[in-house]
C-alpha cells in the first residue's frame, strides 16, 4: 500500500509558487553545472580532434609548445628520414617542417587585440591534416605572400577575411582562402608557406616537424630513437597527446572553477529544497496523521515526501539541461595560457553530461528532502491529528 | 452619536454577489433594514445565508455591489481603501470566531495594537490597556502569549482589543463558536456589559440560540433575505 | 518601535526556516564576493600599473624580441627619464604546477624604473654584483620558502638547460596591490650563456623582450610613444609603445571570455538565492494571510502589511549579508593560499563589500515584492476566511 503518485503531484501543483521557485533555483544550479561540463567537453573535443593518433609532433626537448621550440635544418632532415614515416601519393614522404609565430591582430568588434598563431607549412602540411578543408577561395601558392585563415579567425579579426590583407614581417600578405577545420584548434590559426614566412621573419630554424607514421604501433620505437639521438635534443609526441597537453592548464582551470562553483551553488539550492519540504511537512501534519490513521505506514510517508523532493529535483534538472542545451549555439574564444595564442571552442552536450547533470539534480532533491521526510515519518499519529 | 432620530446603521436595497469558480453567486439580494444606536442584535441563519457577508459589509471589510450603506451617518460604500481603513480604526471593533490574535504579541501588546494607529502616548496607551484587561478579567495574564492562554481567555483578549479604541459599533462573528459552554457564558456576559454599561452597539452573527438570547433583537437571514422574527 | 518588534518576532517565528534562509544568503554572498575578488585579481596587473611608465614591445607580437641597442636610442628621447628592459624566461621550478613569472632584467636600472619594488640597499648591491643572483618577491618567498642565500634551480623551456640562481634579495611591494610574486635575474647572465652555447645563426642573443620607460609627465605619454615607434618604423623590429596600463589590459582582454563568464556566474548565484529567499517570503506571507487580514480589519493599511513583509525580508537578507561579508575575508585568504602565486594580488576590495551589501539588499527587496503585493491585494473577507 503506497501513497498514490498523483497525490504527490497534486501537492506540488497546489503550491505553484513555491514549487516553481524551488525547482527554478535548482534549475539554475544544474545550468551552471552542465554548462561547465559542456565547456570542458568542448575544449577536450576541440583538442582531441585537432591531433591525429597517426601523426607525431617533434619539438625541442622540454619546450612544451611549438612556440617555444626550435629545430635546426640539420635536425629536421634527420627527423624526416626516420624509417617509420609513411609515404603518400607519388612516393612523397608525409612530413611537414613547420614554423610558428604569433602575431597580434585586432578584433572586428572592438579595438582589442589578441595573439593569433601563424603556421608556416609545407605542401604536405594539409595532407597531414585531413580535417582541414578550404571552404572559400583557394590554397596559398608556394613562393608568394599568400595566406589562408581559419574560419573562426576570418570571422573575428580585422584583415583576416578573404581578399583582405594583413601586414607583418615588412610585407603585405593576401588572404586567398578560408579553411574550415571542423571543431579543431586549427580553426583558430592562419597558414602560409613555410619558406616565405621564415624569410619574412628572418628565421633560419623550424619550430616543429610533423610526420605521419605508416604504422602507429611503431611510435614507441620512433620516440626512443629520436629522443636518444645525441644530435637531436628533441622529443616526439603523438599529435593527439601533444594537443591534449596544450590545454591542460585551461582545462584544469575550467574543471576546478566548475566544481567549486557547482558545490557552492548546490548548497544554496539544497537549502531551498529543505525549506520547501519542511513547509510541505508542516502544512500537512494533519494529513500525515490521517493517512497514518487510515493504515499507511511511516515508510509510506517517508517515501511520499522523498518522492516529492525528487520530483522537484528532476524538474529542476530538466529545465536546467534545456537551458544549458542552448549554450551549444555559443563559442568561447580565449587565450590558451600555455600556447599563448587564441583558441576558440564551443559547448558540447553529450549523454554523459546529461546523465551527470540529472543525477546531480536528483541528489540535490534527495539531500534537501531527506531530513523533512524523516521528520514527517516520525510524527506520532495522535500528535499530528491534534495539530491544526 | 447618541442621536436616536437616525439609526447607527442604515441599509437600503443592499445587494452583494461573489464570483466563485467562474460563476456569479448572489449572496445578499435587496436588503433593507436599520439598526438603532445602542442595540445588541443577533444575526442568525443557516450556513451560506449571507449573514457573515452582511456583517463584513457593515464592518467595512467588504464592499456592496449596490444599495446604500450608512454607518454613523457616513456612506462607507463610497470610501476609498485607505479612508475605509482609517474609518474602521476609529469606528469598528472586531471579534472573531478564532480570536485572530497575533501569535507573536503578548496579551498586552495585542490589545495595544489598535492604539498604535492613534496619537496616544505610551503612558496613555498603557493605562487604557490595563483598564481594558482588568475589565475582561485578565489583569494577571498581560504578559502571556496567546499560545499560553485558553480559548476563552484568548477571546477575552480579543474583546478587549475590540473596544480599546472606543468604537461606535462592535461586530462579532460567531464569538462563542469555538468555546465550551462556561467560556461562552463569560464572553456573552462581557458583551452584555459592553452593551448595557458602555452603550456599545453590538452586531453578532451566531448559530447558537443560547448566544442569540443574550441579544436584544434577533434577525434571521435566509437565502440572502431578511425575515423579521422577534 | 512596535513595528520593528513585530517584524523581529515574526522573523524568529520559524527559526529553522529563517536559519536556513540566512545560511543560504551567507553562502551566496560569500560566493558572490569571492567571484568578484577573482575578477579583481584578473585586473590587478593593470590596476597596479603606473601612469608614467611606457612599455615598448615588438609590433608583431610579444613573442618577437627587440635588439638591445634600442635602449640607448630610446634613452635619448626628450622626456624619457629612465629606461630598463625585461625578458620573459618561462622556466619551470621543479614541476609545471609551480607557476610564477620570471624575468631576465637589466639589474642596474630595473629597480629605478620599478620603484614600487622595495629592496634594502645592501641587498640590492649584493644582487647587482652577483651575476648569478636573483631577486624574489615577498609572496613568492613565502609560498616556496625562499631565503636569502638559497639556490633556486629553473628548467628553461625557451632557453634549454637547468639554470641555478642564488637568492640575493627579497622585494616588498610599496602598496597592497603591488605584485610580489615575481622572480628577477641578470639578463647579462642569460645573454652571455646563450652566446657561448648557441650557434650564431639562431639570433637569440643581444635581444630583449620589452623595454619599460619612465617618463617625466603622464600627459606626454602618447607623444613619446609615437616618437619611439617612429624611430624604429620600417626597421627589422618595428615597435609598439603604449602605457603600462594599456599593455596590461591587453593581456586581460585576451582572456576576457573567462572574466565575462565569471561575472555572469556571480550574478547567477544571486538569482539562485533570490529564488530561495522569495520562496521563504511567499510561504511566510501565505501562512499569515489571516493575520494580515485581521490587521487590516483593525484599520492598518496595506502599506503597514507590506512594510511587515519587506521588513522581515530585509532583516533576513541583511543578517545573512553581514555574516557573509565577514566570512568573505577568511574564505578569500584560504582561497589565496590554495592557488598560491596564480593570482599575484588577491584581496577583497571595498567595492566588493559594497556590492555584496547592495546585492543582499536587492535580493531582500526583490524577494518581498510579490508576497507583499499579494498580501496587500487579498480582500479582508477572503483573508479572514483563510483562503490561501
Amino acid at each position: 500500500m503506497t501513497i498514490p503518485f498523483s497525490y504527490i503531484i497534486r501537492n506540488l501543483v497546489t503550491r505553484k509558487v513555491t514549487t516553481l521557485l524551488t525547482a527554478g533555483g535548482m534549475a539554475l544550479v544544474v545550468f551552471v553545472f552542465a554548462t561547465v561540463l559542456m565547456l570542458e567537453e568542448g575544449l577536450r573535443k576541440t583538442l582531441v580532434e585537432t591531433g591525429s593518433p597517426d601523426n607525431v609532433v617533434v619539438t625541442r626537448r622540454s619546450a612544451g609548445t611549438e612556440i617555444q621550440s626550435v629545430i635546426s635544418r640539420d635536425q629536421a632532415a634527420i627527423v624526416e628520414n626516420q624509417p617509420e614515416v609513411a609515404y603518400g601519393a607519388s612516393n612523397m614522404r608525409l612530413t611537414s617542417k613547420e614554423t610558428i609565430v604569433l602575431i597580434s591582430l585586432t578584433r572586428r568588434d572592438s579595438d582589442k587585440s589578441s595573439n593569433v598563431l601563424i603556421r608556416g607549412v609545407g605542401q604536405t602540411g594539409i595532407l597531414l591534416r585531413p580535417q582541414v578543408k578550404i571552404i572559400n577561395g583557394r590554397m596559398f601558392r608556394p613562393g608568394l605572400s599568400e595566406i589562408i585563415a581559419g574560419k573562426s579567425i576570418a570571422d573575428r579579426y580585422k584583415g583576416a577575411g578573404i581578399g583582405e590583407k594583413l601586414r607583418f614581417g615588412k610585407r603585405e600578405w593576401t588572404v586567398v582562402g578560408i579553411f574550415d577545420a571542423g571543431k579543431t584548434g586549427f580553426d583558430s590559426e592562419i597558414w602560409g608557406d613555410v619558406d616565405q614566412l621564415m624569410q619574412a621573419f628572418r628565421r633560419s630554424v623550424y619550430s616543429s616537424v610533423i610526420l605521419k607514421m605508416s604504422d602507429p604501433a611503431a611510435f614507441q620505437k620512433l620516440k626512443v630513437r629520436i629522443e636518444g639521438d645525441p644530435r637531436l635534443t628533441l622529443e616526439a609526441k603523438k599529435e593527439s597527446v601533444f594537443y591534449a597537453e596544450q590545454s591542460q592548464l585551461l582545462s584544469n582551470f575550467i574543471r576546478y572553477l566548475g566544481v567549486a562553483l557547482s558545490s557552492f551553488f548546490s548548497v544554496g539550492a539544497i537549502i531551498g529544497a529543505m525549506i520547501t519540504m519542511y513547509a510541505s511537512v508542516a502544512n500537512r501534519i494533519m494529513e500525515i496523521g490521517t493517512l497514518r490513521a487510515l493504515g499507511f505506514r511511516r515508510k509510506n510517508n517517508l517515501s511520499a515526501f522523498l518522492t516529492e523532493s525528487l520530483i522537484l529535483g528532476a524538474a529542476g534538472g530538466i529545465v536546467g539541461l534545456v537551458l544549458a542545451s542552448f549554450m551549444q549555439f555559443f563559442t568561447i574564444s580565449t587565450m590558451n595560457w600555455q600556447s599563448f595564442s587564441e583558441l576558440a571552442f564551443g559547448f558540447t552536450l553529450n549523454l554523459s553530461i546529461i546523465i551527470k547533470s540529472f543525477v546531480f539534480a536528483l541528489i540535490m532533491g534527495l539531500i534537501g528532502g531527506f531530513l523533512p521526510a524523516v521528520q514527517a515519518a516520525h510524527l506520532s499519529i495522535v500528535d499530528s491529528l491534534r495539530a491544526a | 452619536m447618541e442621536n436616536f432620530s437616525a439609526p447607527i446603521v442604515h441599509i437600503k436595497n443592499l445587494t452583494k454577489s461573489y464570483r466563485r469558480g467562474g460563476q456569479i453567486v448572489s449572496v445578499l439580494t435587496d436588503i433593507t433594514f436599520d439598526i438603532p444606536s445602542g442595540e445588541f442584535i443577533a444575526l442568525m441563519g443557516p450556513s451560506g445565508s449571507g449573514k457573515s457577508t452582511l456583517l463584513n459589509l457593515i464592518a467595512g471589510i467588504d464592499k456592496p455591489d449596490s444599495g446604500t450603506l450608512k454607518v454613523g451617518g457616513i456612506d462607507i460604500a463610497i470610501l476609498s481603501e485607505g479612508d475605509l481603513a482609517d474609518w474602521r480604526a476609529a469606528n469598528v471593533g472586531f471579534i472573531f470566531q478564532f480570536y485572530n490574535l497575533m501569535p507573536v504579541l503578548t496579551a498586552f501588546e495585542n490589545v495595544e495594537l489598535p492604539l498604535l494607529l492613534t496619537q496616544l502616548s505610551y503612558k496613555e496607551r498603557r493605562e487604557r490597556v490595563e483598564l481594558a484587561l482588568i475589565m475582561v478579567g485578565l489583569s494577571d495574564r498581560m504578559e502571556h502569549y496567546p499560545s499560553e492562554l485558553s480559548g476563552g481567555q484568548q477571546q477575552r483578549v480579543a474583546i478587549a482589543r475590540a473596544f480599546i479604541t472606543d468604537p461606535v459599533i462592535l461586530v462579532a462573528d460567531e464569538p462563542t463558536g469555538d468555546l465550551d459552554r462556561t467560556s461562552a457564558g463569560e464572553i456573552l456576559a462581557i458583551l452584555d456589559r459592553l452593551n448595557s454599561e458602555m452603550e456599545k452597539t453590538i452586531i453578532m452573527v451566531t448559530h447558537d440560540p443560547h448566544a442569540a438570547k443574550t441579544a436584544h433583537l434577533i434577525r434571521y437571514l435566509e437565502k440572502g433575505q431578511l425575515d423579521v422574527a422577534d | 518601535m512596535h513595528f520593528l518588534k513585530l517584524i523581529l518576532r515574526n522573523t524568529l517565528r520559524h527559526k529553522l526556516r529563517t536559519g536556513l534562509t540566512v545560511l543560504g544568503i551567507i553562502v551566496a554572498i560569500v560566493a558572490f564576493g569571492l567571484l568578484r575578488t577573482v575578477v579583481d585579481a584578473w585586473y590587478s596587473g593593470a590596476e597596479g600599473s603606473s601612469e608614467t611608465r611606457l612599455v615598448t614591445r615588438n609590433a608583431i607580437s610579444l613573442v618577437f624580441h627587440l635588439p638591445i641597442k634600442y635602449q640607448e636610442r630610446i634613452r635619448k628621447i626628450q622626456g624619457v627619464m629612465e629606461i630598463t628592459h625585461a625578458s620573459w624566461f618561462g622556466g619551470v621550478y621543479i614541476s609545471e604546477k609551480n607557476f610564477f613569472p620570471q624575468f631576465a632584467i637589466d639589474a642596474k636600472t630595473y629597480f629605478d624604473v620599478y620603484s614600487e619594488y622595495i629592496i634594502p640597499p645592501g641587498d640590492l648591491t649584493a644582487f647587482i654584483i652577483d651575476r648569478k643572483g636573483c631577486v624574489v618577491g615577498r609572496k613568492l618567498a613565502d609560498v616556496y620558502g625562499f631565503k636569502i642565500g638559497d639556490t633556486v634551480p629553473l628548467r628553461g623551456t625557451i632557453y634549454p638547460g637547468t639554470w641555478k640562481f642564488t637568492v640575493r634579495a627579497i622585494y616588498d611591494g610599496a602598496e597592497a596591490k603591488t605584485d610580489t610574486s615575481q622572480f628577477f635575474f641578470h639578463w647579462d647572465y642569460l645573454n652571455e650563456t646563450r652566446k657561448r652555447v648557441t650557434a650564431r645563426t639562431e639570433r637569440t642573443t643581444d635581444w630583449v623582450g620589452v623595454y619599460a620607460i619612465n617618463i617625466s609627465e603622464p600627459s606626454r605619454a602618447a607623444e613619446i610613444s609615437s616618437e619611439v615607434d617612429a624611430m624604429f618604423g620600417n626597421s627589422l623590429a618595428e615597435t609598439r609603445t603604449e602605457t603600462e596600463k594599456t599593455f596590461q589590459l591587453g593581456f586581460v582582454s585576451m582572456t576576457e571570455a573567462i572574466v565575462v563568464a565569471i561575472r555572469i556566474v556571480s550574478y547567477v548565484v544571486l538569482l539562485i538565492i533570490l529564488a530561495v529567499m522569495a520562496n521563504t517570503m511567499a510561504m511566510t506571507a501565505r501562512e499569515r494571510t489571516s493575520e494580515y487580514a485581521t490587521l487590516k480589519a483593525l484599520g492598518f493599511n496595506h502599506r503597514f502589511i507590506a512594510g511587515l513583509i519587506y521588513g522581515e525580508s530585509m532583516i533576513i537578507a541583511l543578517v545573512g549579508a553581514l555574516i557573509g561579508i565577514l566570512l568573505t575575508f577568511p574564505v578569500a585568504n584560504m582561497f589565496s593560499e590554495k592557488v598560491g602565486t596564480l593570482f599575484p594580488v588577491f584581496g577583497v576590495s571595498a567595492e566588493t563589500i559594497y556590492m555584496q551589501a547592495i546585492a543582499a539588499l536587492a535580493v531582500g527587496i526583490a524577494a518581498a515584492v510579490l508576497p507583499a503585493f499579494r498580501s496587500a491585494q487579498i480582500s479582508i473577507a477572503d483573508g479572514l476566511r483563510g483562503i490561501r
